[in-house]
């Protein structure tokens, strides 16, 4: 008998293997696309547009946007970290501006659910432009499990896939 | 007011508005489908909300400074309350210190109610 942790997002883990914007509107109305998910983590990248900018005279992208992926990078993430999926509500979130973003670029943000409760997920992410190793934001978010009737919004998901 | 919202991209793509008070400037955000990030529930998007109470923050303190530029977040956190459902949901910010470098803003976002918000978030922001 396997003693592996088997993942109700697992057969969508690795690279680029769905559309976003198919679960989530607003994901899809700013073209946030999925680089990658595994166990616990999520990365997606927000292409750059100048409807975007929040900063007119400096043409760096609004901190709501960065806000808004690396919202749905960690709810991707706690997702990725359950083995059967349960509603997700974001409780908090703490976004750090270390830097502003360079102008005209791609923003990737990673997420990692680092712990998953009965009640509360945490995650850590950071958002970069150039190189992983000099992010530009990084955040800390708490998750509610279970949050709500209405399930999750991979739901759909979990139907294609048969119970254990 | 409304002149800077239309100067900033992203206000606009908000789709939001801003309104002047006695007390001074209150944010509103009409819903749009758009806008959803869950759909069952369905419920906004927790980017937009969080956005929507930034550039409240922002605009706020442009309104009280008079200051040209836009002012640059040093962090900011926000707490989802309830969830905000598909309706119009309104802004205000308040600041806390308003200082050369660094100003606090506190802003809360509510849908029908008032004293019943649906996020409420705290912004440290750099003036130069």
């Amino acid at each position: 008998m396997s003693t592996e942790r088997q993942y109700a997002m697992g057969a969508l883990f690795g690279p680029a293997k769905f559309d976003i914007g198919q679960f989530t509107p607003y994901a899809g109305r700013l073209r946030m696309r999925v680089v990658e998910v595994g166990p616990g983590f999520a990365v997606l990248a927000l292409p750059y547009d100048e409807e975007l900018v929040g900063d007119p005279q400096r043409k760096v992208v609004f901190g709501g946007a960065v806000t808004a992926l690396i919202d749905q990078a960690s709810g991707l993430a706690v997702a990725c970290a359950m083995e059967e999926l349960l509603a997700i509500a974001t409780i908090d979130l703490r976004v750090d501006y270390l830097r502003a973003a360079v102008p005209g670029l791609e923003i990737i943000a990673r997420a990692d659910c680092y712990k998953l409760g009965h009640n509360v997920a945490f995650v850590r992410a950071t958002a970069w432009d150039k190189d992983e190793a000099d992010p530009f934001a990084s955040c800390l978010g708490t998750f509610m499990v279970g949050a709500n009737s209405g399930g999750s919004p991979f739901g759909g998901f979990k139907g294609e896939k048969a119970k254990a | 007011m409304n002149r800077l919202v239309a100067a900033i991209p992203y206000a606009r793509l908000l789709g939001m508005d801003v309104e002047e008070t006695p007390n001074g400037i209150e944010c509103v955000l009409p819903f749009a489908a758009p806008l959803i990030g869950n759909t069952r529930l369905p419920a906004i998007h927790g980017g937009v909300i969080g956005s929507f109470l930034e550039m409240t923050a922002i605009l706020r303190l442009v309104a009280e400074s008079g200051l040209d530029n836009v002012p640059r977040p040093i962090s900011f956190t926000i707490d989802y309350l309830r969830s905000a459902g598909p309706r119009e949901t309104r802004a205000r910010g308040e600041i806390f210190k308003l200082g050369r470098r660094i100003s606090h803003v506190h802003v809360i976002a509510w849908q029908d109610e008032r004293d019943r918000p649906v996020a409420a978030a705290n912004g440290k922001f750099l003036m130069a």
